[in-house]
């Protein structure tokens, strides 16, 4: 609790001020500076019962030094914490719910430790307050989630305090900017301090701790992808893709969600998508991670420019070499930051594709299943339509046209719409078909008490679905029961599939509301994996002209 | 974009790639059904031709036995039935004396699920290997898959004439695994890639003087290297047997304790031996030193 | 405890193709499967599978009963060492047999 306060309205000022007293008085702490073995006291001085403290673990990087003091705080002076964060990744950001140190938690995706959360829910050891995007935790930050205390992982710093957050700059600016200026306290561990910061990614002023972590802290590689793991079918489904949808609305700006079905549609850019005639016509402006697998693009020219959520280990030389096309700070490496990149992926971008674990017949997909309490990342943001979008674009207006033809009133008001694309094969391993009538999402909601069913893409945002068996144009369709019979007539011999309408997908076919393969002119037999730019990590390296440094455990030569 | 992949391709693509057009005359073919007779059981489906597609072809005109390994059946392992096809593929060159017999490998080795039948083919396919090459036959090894040529097939490769290698390929013993598993990750971490191929990759065999040949991932860079060994033959006499063993004894005096890749190629005489892995095959190939060479020619 | 299944199909109708001799596409490895085509004058379309992933056999008789709607071969016998594809997979290996059969010569 704050010592007396000297005004009604500046008591969270003077409650800041009294617990940056505490942790002058301990030895270990100069200023600004921290010794590492200081570091659970500091904590225990700065953070008070109650406290709702934002713990950086990023899509990528994790402040894993802060997360292991935080568990080794004493519960008996730092309990009932809230957590706000973005991932949960490491052990220790649920072992401070075990341990009785933080008992409530906002966040936006789980994937690591989705089973153990779901697990430590139905032993009542936490309870989470929502699940959010990416964006969406941001906004509230800047509401009524704004952290008391900020435990934030940078690069570098200088003996001000300036930092240097480098590449991985994720989500580290929004945390800052909220935290520093409501009278929080910020915290930071860094890798190395130095005498002169390649550049300055946040102020000093808005810093109040550095310490220094015995270990860099952990990047985890997410989206690099083996070109060699790529299968036919992919490559199939990535020319319908290129054809059916990006060259058919002329889709300059888009996002790709991760997974080897983009990888295909990047490493068919510069064959495929060069055999067509459509570089310059698609694909220059990218909402992206630096994909490797976008690197035989980006040397052929197709790429204009590229903004991203946040690093990929192993792409750094590369970026610092192609500074026309990444967003890179005067020192010459990667700048990125989730909250524009979210923004410019929701409002800036013509078309979002990725995939999906499940969909059911009004194209509502869900990533959850039984067990496990995964959470939504970003996806939702880049897979909706923007509604408060004004600019723009042919892709844009088209979609929108295509959704509004000869509806009238309120629902046929003139506007344009987001292209969001469901890419997925109807049965995903085990056999486990991807196209359902009800979505698991339905008992996990019951089973973890949510008002509603973690649906990651709802099926009203969803414009296209693509799958082996053929493309479904979502727009084009008036009413539920069409809507049901084109997927259905995508969902290939998956049970729901087995259930479609023949007459009606027929009909739909010939409206154009389906097209198969052969209606876009694609032969099955031709989409071998030697239409891929790059066929192997290796080729990735080759491409970049030696400059790209794959992790370790992907190199096979 | 990409040249021709020899990796990419399937065992049989391999085979065809590799012979002159058109010549490949396959014994035991697919439709004859010499199934595995143990895999039913274990509830595993068969192969047709049980991993292996045996015959006979011209190579630059000339007439060759051949045979190629599936390294995504089974991981290309030995079984009893693809044993035996190799055994009589290689008792065959014996009677009818072609120029040379050709094996395209990709193999884990003994095909474990067959147990003691796996063992006993591989160390028939070995004595028949030998037998060929002492009636004065060229025998080769193409080794060119991802899935490399282990366990006993790995040393059914050091008993031929000549060893064809990718950079991308890996030949030995031990798999990585099985190292790690028996000694530790301190020891080996087979998760370091870059470890694993600078310990079995063709460069590796290459500069240390285990391979005849060092080749691009490329089909015709194999054709290549295939026809060029029709013309080698190494006699396996006693003396030539003692040289080759004072070799390697040097070899691994030369190496020392606890000596990484980078270590031993240095002491080879390898110039800039931590620039290796990023090379390829035409760079490495230049580099192997003069004080290999006597190892890799067999000195007979 | 593991085992392998087999599944049976014969399809009527369709139209006999000129010889050819057996041809094979695809390995068994998994997520794959091997197609063998033969000749087999005077039948209608036959097709064995053997596969490792058990209990599918609805959605093989669909698979299947689609290639054969679509090519309407006869006087075929088609035999399949499956591990487990998809139907993406198997109905993609069935066209690159058929297409196979095209160039091969009796």
């Amino acid at each position: 609790m704050s010592t007396v306060a000297e005004s009604p309205w500046t008591r969270q000022r003077d409650d800041r001020a009294a617990r940056l007293a505490r942790a002058a008085a301990l030895a270990g702490v100069r200023a600004k500076a921290v010794d590492a073995d200081t570091i659970v006291a500091l904590l225990e001085a700065l953070i008070e019962p109650g406290d709702r403290v934002c713990l950086e673990g990023d899509n990528q990087k994790q402040a894993d030094f802060l997360a292991r003091a935080l568990t080794r705080v004493s519960p008996a002076r730092v309990h009932h914490l809230h957590m706000v964060q973005s991932v949960l990744s490491l052990p220790e950001h649920l072992d401070v719910f075990e341990l009785g140190i933080a008992s409530r938690l906002d966040f936006s995706f789980s994937g690591p430790q989705a089973l153990r959360l779901a697990q430590l829910l139905g032993q009542g050891k936490l309870r989470i307050g929502a699940i959010h995007t990416y964006l969406e935790l941001f906004g509230r930050y800047f509401i009524d989630l704004t952290p008391k205390v900020s435990l934030i992982a940078a690069q570098a710093a200088d003996a001000q305090g300036n930092l240097y957050t480098g590449p991985n700059t994720e989500d580290t600016p929004a945390i800052v900017e909220a935290t520093a200026f409501k009278s929080g306290i910020v915290v930071a561990q860094v890798d190395e301090i130095v005498e002169r910061l390649p550049r300055v990614d946040i102020p000093a002023d808005w810093v109040d701790f550095v310490v220094r972590a015995p270990e860099p802290a952990f990047i985890e590689p997410l989206f690099t992808r083996d070109p060699a793991q790529i299968s036919e079918i992919q490559v199939l489904m990535a020319m319908m893709a290129i054809k059916g949808i990006y060259a058919e609305y002329g889709v300059q700006s888009l996002n790709h969600g991760i997974g080897f079905d983009t990888a295909a549609i990047e490493l068919l850019l510069p064959t495929y998508g060069e055999r067509l005639g459509l570089k310059g016509r698609i694909c220059r402006h990218w909402a992206l991670n630096p994909h490797p697998a976008l690197i035989p693009a980006i040397e052929a020219g197709w790429v204009e420019s590229v903004h991203s959520f946040g690093s990929e280990l192993g792409m750094e030389d590369y970026i610092r070499a192609r500074p026309d096309v990444f967003f890179t700070g005067p020192d010459g490496s990667l700048r990125s930051n989730r909250a524009f990149c979210q923004a410019a992926g929701h409002y800036a971008c013509d078309l979002f594709i990725g995939s999906t674990l499940q969909m059911d017949m009004m194209g509502n997909s869900s990533t959850a299943t039984l067990g496990r309490i995964a959470g939504f990342g970003g996806a939702p943001n880049m897979g909706a339509d923007a509604r408060g979008r004004r600019h723009a674009s042919p892709a844009w207006l088209k979609a929108g046209r295509e959704a509004r033809d000869g509806l009238a009133g309120a629902r046929g008001t003139p506007r344009g719409q987001k292209l969001v694309v469901q890419m997925v094969e109807t049965f995903r391993e085990h056999m486990q078909p991807a196209f359902v009538e009800t979505l698991d999402a339905w008992q996990l909601a019951e089973q973890a008490h949510m008002a509603l069913p973690p649906i990651m893409i709802y099926g009203d945002d969803v414009t296209h679905v693509l799958t082996e068996e053929g493309i479904a144009n979502l727009l084009l369709c008036r009413d539920d029961a069409e809507r049901e019979q084109a997927i259905r007539g995508v969902a290939g011999f998956t049970a729901a599939g087995q259930r479609r309408d023949r007459a009606m997908v027929e009909r739909l076919r010939a409206r154009g509301v389906i097209r198969r393969p052969a209606d876009l002119g694609i032969d099955p037999r031709d989409a071998t994996r030697n239409l891929l730019a790059a066929r192997s990590m290796r080729d990735l390296v080759r491409a970049s002209g030696g400059l790209y440094q794959p992790p370790r455990r992907l190199r096979n030569w | 974009m990409n040249g021709a992949s020899f990796a990419e391709l399937s065992a049989r693509e391999r085979l065809a790639a590799l012979v002159d057009a058109g010549t490949f005359e396959e014994w035991l073919p697919p439709s004859a059904r010499v199934t595995s007779p143990h895999l039913a059981q274990l509830g595993v489906p068969a192969a047709f031709d049980d991993g292996v597609a045996i015959g006979r072809a011209a190579l630059a005109g000339r007439p060759v036995f051949i045979a190629a390994q599936e390294g995504e059946f089974m991981g290309g392992g030995v079984g009893e039935v693809h044993g035996a096809k190799l055994v009589g593929l290689l008792r065959r060159a014996l009677r009818d004396r072609p120029a040379a017999v050709l094996l395209l490998a990709e193999s884990g080795g003994v095909r474990l699920h067959e147990a003691n039948a796996g063992l006993i083919a591989v160390s028939e396919v070995m004595r028949a290997l030998l037998d060929v090459r002492a009636a004065g036959i060229a025998t080769v090894m193409l080794i060119g898959g991802a899935n490399g040529c282990f366990g006993g097939m790995g040393i059914v490769a050091r008993c031929a004439d000549t060893v064809v290698m990718s950079d991308i390929a890996r030949h030995a013993m031990s798999g990585p695994e099985v190292i790690e598993s028996a000694q530790g990750a301190g020891e080996f971490d087979a998760r370091d890639r870059a470890l694993v191929w600078r310990t079995t990759g063709g460069k590796h065999r290459w500069l240390t003087g285990d391979c005849d040949a060092l080749v691009e991932d490329d089909p015709a860079a194999f054709r290549a290297a295939a026809v060029a060994a029709l013309a080698v033959h190494r006699s396996m006499t006693l003396a030539a047997l003692q040289r080759e063993s004072a070799l390697l004894q040097w070899r691994t005096e030369l190496a020392g304790e606890g000596a990484d890749a980078f270590a031993l190629w240095t002491r080879l005489g390898v110039a800039d031996a931590r620039a290796v892995p990023d090379l390829d095959a035409d760079a490495v190939r230049a580099r192997r030193p003069a004080a290999v060479t006597p190892l890799a020619n067999g000195a007979a | 405890m593991a085992g392998m299944e087999s599944l049976h199909f014969r399809f009527d109708g369709g139209r006999a193709l000129a010889p050819f001799a057996p041809t094979l596409v695809g390995v068994v490895a998994s997520g794959n499967l091997e197609v063998l085509v033969e000749a087999a004058p005077g039948t209608g379309c036959r097709i064995d599978v053997d596969t490792s992933a058990r209990g599918f056999g609805p959605i093989w008789e669909a698979v299947l009963r689609d290639f054969h709607d679509r090519h309407g071969l006869a006087g075929l016998a088609v035999a399949i060492h499956d591990m487990g594809a998809t139907p993406a997979v198997v109905s993609l290996r069935l066209d690159q047999a058929v297409a196979a059969i095209a160039e091969a010569r009796p």
